[in-house]
């Protein structure tokens, strides 16, 4: 049964990878457009080049990198590529090739948004148990509806807002980008410092953009919780406030939450392009914007198809763990 | 012959009972609102906008919401009330311009979501089987799938000559998605209540269950569903405009936040650029999210009694 499961759950991976790889391969070529010729006429028009031996170049790229095959072809030979990770050269910075320039990005990326998940998680989660519970202070009461409010604005929108009001208007915090222009990342406290101090605001977009969320899903939980027996049981033994509070109520009621953070970390990559654009951060988001001015597929596809793998990982991982969190649910459907 | 005073009479039976009760239908809708002020609040804010929006296409020209219509980079003035920009757009003219757009991309992609995830529900849901497997299948599997990332690879196909219905049509590839879960798990319940059992005896067939039996119990939900598909088209659309893959030549909300982003509107201190149409997408936002919590408090009772 359990094995059962195991492999069904693996093959639903596998599965979406295929179909993330497929979607990758198929749609731009259902277009029509070229883009190795549309990058070559670019840079000739820069540079003033004639367009005479276009034609020429243009098959010479094609067959390097292997567009002159027949569809099925080069299929099938996608499809092993992008199992070995191997999304090929970018197109606007040649000689780079697609998965180095993402594995330089992502760990800005994926330092950016653990961090203000795992927090905007905590923070919210804590504030919708205060939220749910009868016995919180009243004052907590009024936060809810602003956060609601806050929670239904696009993050990168409050970010703009955000961005323009603490670097700009209060000049308290960096403007953009990922450390201070002009250093060179070093392993130094100075240097993590510096990182931290421009992760703030990108972060706090996310982290208020996040709150209500997690505050109206926690909240609406413990409300369920009050009701069950063992909650008057525990309340009737005498129990303290605080262990009714954190072992009994929150206890029972953060298991969807722990779901839907689960959900969110697959979303590390692909949560906050918008974001990293208004603050012009260095990770996969910047890299995914450039990408798309300069119609740099190659990157746009990688990019993608590795942000898609993540989210197929992280739910992968959580249906594998998730009967060990909750001994209620069973292996079998 | 008999038939003539027969109808008139059952007409007019009809039309006085409509009528003792009109006043009575409108006092229950009045207690109903009061009772949900979530969804009068999301009303409000949405009628607020409509308005803005009629008002504004009255008193000024839209044909000014293109650039070089001003002068550029103008302050709010009385002239200009949201200002212009750096390419000479009049920015009032473009917000009084981009809200029916934007709203359309939202209702056109939201209608068309809803209308596709039903069908699929119902479908996988009422027959089950290997439909059912299929089709929970693909929504599964697409709802797995972050969208943004897929509609950049649809959008980047297209892009370059699009306009405001194809971005309705690429933002409405996923839409149905989560309403054909939603409507899905929602038949999987009713199909198993007596009523159902009742009408199949008395040899309804599966279409007319479907759509006089079923139906009619799923309005709410469908509401629900169809509000927050629209909200979620918009935030798709504003999404891939702000990545510059939307309609170039419409002034969309989304598209203004580009233009303002492209042009470098926050480090150069032009804040009338971006300020109103934030203002005006987050209460865009606040009013679905207000309207669609109020129209789960009425598909779930049970949450009302929890918020």
């Amino acid at each position: 049964m359990r094995l059962n499961y195991v492999f069904r759950r693996v093959g639903f991976f596998l599965l979406i990878v295929w179909v993330a790889a497929s979607v990758n391969f198929f749609l731009p070529r259902l277009s029509g457009q070229d883009p190795i010729r549309e990058k070559l006429l670019r840079e000739s028009m820069l540079g003033g080049a004639m367009q005479a031996g276009m034609d020429q170049i243009v098959k010479t790229y094609e067959v390097k990198f292997g567009l002159d095959r027949p569809l099925y072809q080069q299929y099938f030979s996608y499809l092993g590529d992008v199992a070995r990770f191997d999304f090929n050269y970018s197109i606007s910075q040649y000689p780079n090739r697609v998965i180095d320039m993402i594995l330089d990005a992502l760990p800005w990326t994926a330092g950016l948004l653990s961090v203000a998940f795992l927090l905007s998680f905590s923070v919210g989660t804590l504030l919708g148990a205060l939220f749910g519970w009868p016995r919180a202070p009243r004052y907590l009461g009024w936060l809810f509806g602003p956060l609601l409010s806050l929670s239904a604005i696009p993050y990168f929108l409050l970010g703009l807002v955000l961005l323009y009001f603490f670097a700009f208007y209060l000049k308290w915090l960096p403007s953009g980008g990922g450390f201070e222009r002009g250093t060179l990342p070093t392993a130094s406290v100075k240097f993590a410092l510096d990182v931290a101090h421009h992760a703030i605001l990108p972060a706090l977009s996310i982290l208020l953009a996040q709150l209500g969320g997690w505050a109206l899903g926690m909240r609406a939980m413990m409300v369920t919780t009050q009701g069950e027996d063992y909650m008057v049981f525990a309340d009737a033994k005498g129990l303290s406030e605080r262990t009714l509070f954190l072992r009994y109520a929150m206890r029972n009621a953060i298991l969807p939450q722990v779901t839907g953070l689960a959900l969110v970390l697959g979303q590390l990559i692909s949560g906050a392009v918008l974001v990293e654009i208004v603050f012009q951060y260095p990770g996969v988001g910047t890299l995914l914007w450039r990408a798309i001015r300069e119609t740099d597929y190659f990157v746009v596809q990688g990019v993608v198809f590795f942000s898609i793998v993540t989210i197929g990982l992280a739910t992968l991982l959580l249906d594998l763990i998730y009967p060990l969190l909750d001994p209620r649910i069973s292996y079998e459907k | 012959m008999s038939t003539g005073p027969v109808l008139s009479s059952a007409q007019r039976g009809l039309s006085v009972h409509s009528e003792s009760t009109w006043r009575e239908q409108a006092s229950e809708v009045g207690r109903f609102l009061r009772r949900n002020p979530l969804l009068v609040a999301g009303l409000v804010l949405l009628t607020l906008l409509f308005l803005f929006a009629v008002i504004g296409s009255y008193i000024t020209d839209i044909k000014d919401a293109q650039p070089l219509a001003a002068r550029p980079l103008l302050r709010p003035s009385s002239e200009y009330p949201f200002g212009t920009d750096k390419l000479g757009r009049d920015l009032f003219a473009t917000i009084v311009a981009g809200i029916p757009l934007t709203l359309r991309v939202g209702i056109v992609a939201g209608l068309i979501g809803l209308g596709i995830g039903t069908f699929l529900g119902f479908v996988s849901a009422y027959y089950g089987g290997w439909v059912d497997n299929l089709i929970s299948g693909i929504v599964d599997v697409g709802l797995t799938v972050p969208g943004l990332m897929v509609l950049i690879i649809i959008a980047i196909a297209f892009s370059g000559q699009l306009d405001v219905n194809d971005m309705a049509l690429i933002v409405s590839a996923l839409a149905w998605l989560y309403p054909a879960r939603v409507i899905r798990s929602q038949v999987l319940t009713l199909k198993q209540r007596p009523f159902v059992e009742v009408a199949r005896l008395t040899g309804m067939g599966g279409l007319e269950i479907i759509f006089l039996e079923l139906m009619p119990n799923l309005l709410p939900y469908l509401a629900a569903s169809l509000v927050a598909a629209i909200a979620s088209a918009i935030l798709a659309s504003i999404g891939l405009e702000a990545l510059g893959l939307g309609p170039v030549d419409s002034p969309t909300l989304g598209m203004t936040i580009y233009w303002a982003l492209l042009n470098g509107a926050v480090i150069n201190r032009w804040w009338w650029w971006w300020a109103p149409p934030i203002l005006v997408i987050s209460i865009l936002f606040n009013g679905l999210f207000l309207l669609s919590m109020g129209l789960d408090e009425i598909a779930n009772p049970r949450v009302r009694r929890s918020l």
